[in-house]
């Protein structure tokens, strides 16, 4: 590093970073890792492919790709009205989109299954069109949905704000009606944020405990989801087994999260 | 807001879609929201009142204040210090080391609180030693704010760096040349500049503080009166069918996020700018 540095506290604040980072982050989890390790691949294997782990990943993996994909419908149609709309209210839906962020995650739990239960203010029509939300897969999708749509919402909403409206000018001068240019123009300037979006609600919904937990009724085998039957097998003493559920947990995750980067990172690329 | 017709779409479209992510918003936010409130206050307001009064309760209101009170001073101080030395300086490794910042945000709050039993559960690493000296930290008050200390650590620096990234270092730099100190630049002249931002960091980072459940839940034990927090007395009411007394709890909670989201908005209102990022 040759480079002179003219501002002071670099090897404070180095010093303290990476030793928060470090006793934080980096050791327990190194910790988890190696206490996964310490079993062989034949007992990661026999634990991951338990008929209740493979239940619980299915659910939980498949109900985050469904809130995810949801999230993104709704978030786009938010983030479009907040950024192109004035009407009355607008500011305060603006503050509201936040309130998944903000809300304990337990309280979103159980006023969720309040409002879904058979009796609920939701449940009750829906238990008269014979759909059941509260303790099906059904019910963690719809939690999971409203973790993850802020996350599409405050992701698109600055691309959005800061789309040049020359091109659709353009667009319109070339005699593209407003859906056609929505759909050749607009929308594929929006994918990349979209992605993004969808990644942060789909990781967020991966790990998503409180707000699940409670809707869901954790029926092994049916309603369980992963951090669940993480929290499960530690209430039976076997750490091994949640060391390495957990372990291939983040493995994917962190996986997931470092493949839609590279994809986001050409779009990006490409779009230029 | 008038734009020129080629760039909006036709009043009915344009009403349609504002209509329908009022319907979206309302029946996604506002009506769980109401359902917070009208279930705590479903049985009264003597039933709602009676909820605080309980011994079991107190001791949860205060415990989530006292691992708060530890544990976001720390990321506070932590926050900034990463702050500054990613904005202000250019080194190998920068852009890792961010992505480890905000490493916490894909890990599982379930997993936050695993690894720390791994590491200090009377079967884990450092439990014979504990256990040896007597020293509590899993079921304990040490557990409790490490899980909440792991899943608030990327808080305040998120906030902060893309803030201090576009103020740049021009200021930093012209108090160097007029013979300031490190401290004196810091509190001075970047603090100044910041606090607006470091205040919603603080904020944001006190509000998943105090309503943290997943995490605390794991490391907690669920001991009534001792190591149940809030959120985790809120489990605990509602799973012994005393719904009103558990959404009276949540309602508190709610109240905080509400207060929260209201000051964000103050702030950006204050500073016309938004802090809008991801959390």
């Amino acid at each position: 590093m040759a480079k002179q540095r003219v501002i002071p506290g670099f090897g404070l604040s180095l010093g303290i970073t990476i030793t928060w980072l470090s006793l934080i982050i980096l050791i327990p989890l190194a910790a988890l890792f190696i206490k996964a390790a310490g079993l062989g691949p034949d007992d990661w294997k026999k634990i991951l492919t338990s008929p209740q782990v493979l239940a619980a990943a299915k659910l939980t993996f498949g109900a985050s790709a469904a809130a995810a994909a949801v999230s993104v419908v709704i978030g786009l149609l938010t983030a479009w009205v907040l950024v192109r709309y004035d009407f009355p209210g607008r500011k305060i839906l603006d503050a509201m989109v936040d309130l998944p962020f903000a809300l304990p995650t337990a309280v979103a739990g159980i006023t969720l299954t309040s409002i879904y239960a058979p009796n609920g203010w939701i449940g009750q029509y829906l238990e008269a069109w014979g759909i059941k939300v509260a303790y099906t897969p059904t019910g963690v999708w719809v939690a999971l949905t409203f973790i993850g749509f802020p996350f599409v919402v405050r992701t698109v909403q600055p691309v959005m704000e800061d789309l040049a409206l020359e091109l659709e000018e353009a667009a319109a001068s070339l005699g593209a009606n407003r859906w056609t240019t929505f759909r050749r123009v607009i929308f594929p300037m929006l994918v990349p944020a979209l992605i993004t979006g969808f990644t942060l609600a789909f990781a967020r919904a991966i790990g998503e405990y409180g707000s699940v937990i409670f809707i869901s009724g954790n029926l092994p085998m049916k309603t369980e989801i992963l951090p669940r039957l993480i929290v499960s097998q530690l209430e039976q003493y076997k750490y091994e087994a949640a060391a390495v559920i957990a372990s291939g947990m983040l493995i994917v995750s962190f996986a997931l999260l470092f493949l839609i980067n590279l994809l986001q990172r050409r779009l990006n690329w490409q779009a230029r | 807001m008038s734009r020129p017709s080629a760039t909006t779409e036709s009043g009915p479209v344009r009403w349609l879609l504002i209509g329908l992510a009022f319907v979206a918003l309302s029946l996604f936010l506002l009506l769980p929201l109401a359902a917070v409130f009208v279930e705590a206050l479903r049985q009264g307001w003597d039933v709602f009142i009676k909820a605080f009064s309980d011994k079991a309760a107190a001791s949860a209101i205060k415990l989530t204040l006292l691992s708060a009170a530890i544990a976001v001073p720390l990321n506070t101080i932590f926050g900034v210090a990463a702050a500054w030395l990613v904005t202000k300086f250019r080194f190998k490794g920068r852009s890792f080391l961010i992505s480890l910042i905000d490493l916490p945000f894909a890990v599982s709050p379930v997993i936050a609180g695993l690894v720390f039993v791994l590491l200090f559960g009377a079967r884990g690493w450092f439990g014979p030693f504990l256990q040896e000296h007597d020293i509590r930290i899993i079921f304990a008050l040490p557990g409790i704010v490490l899980a909440t200390v792991f899943v608030t650590f990327p808080f305040v620096a998120r906030e902060l760096i893309p803030l201090m990234e576009s103020q740049g270092s021009d200021q930093e730099e012209a108090a160097v040349t007029l013979g300031a100190g490190g401290w004196q630049i810091f509190w001075r002249v970047t603090v100044p500049n910041i606090k607006w931002g470091l205040l919603y960091g603080i904020l944001l980072c006190n509000a998943r503080a105090m309503g943290e459940f997943g995490a605390v839940s794991v490391v907690s034990g669920h001991i009534r009166g001792k190591t149940n927090t809030l959120p985790l007395h809120v489990e605990v009411l509602y799973n012994e069918y005393h719904f009103s007394a558990a959404f009276a709890c949540a309602a508190l909670l709610a109240l905080l996020a509400l207060v929260t989201l209201g000051l964000k908005t103050a702030v950006e209102h204050f500073t016309g700018h938004t802090t809008k990022g991801r959390h």
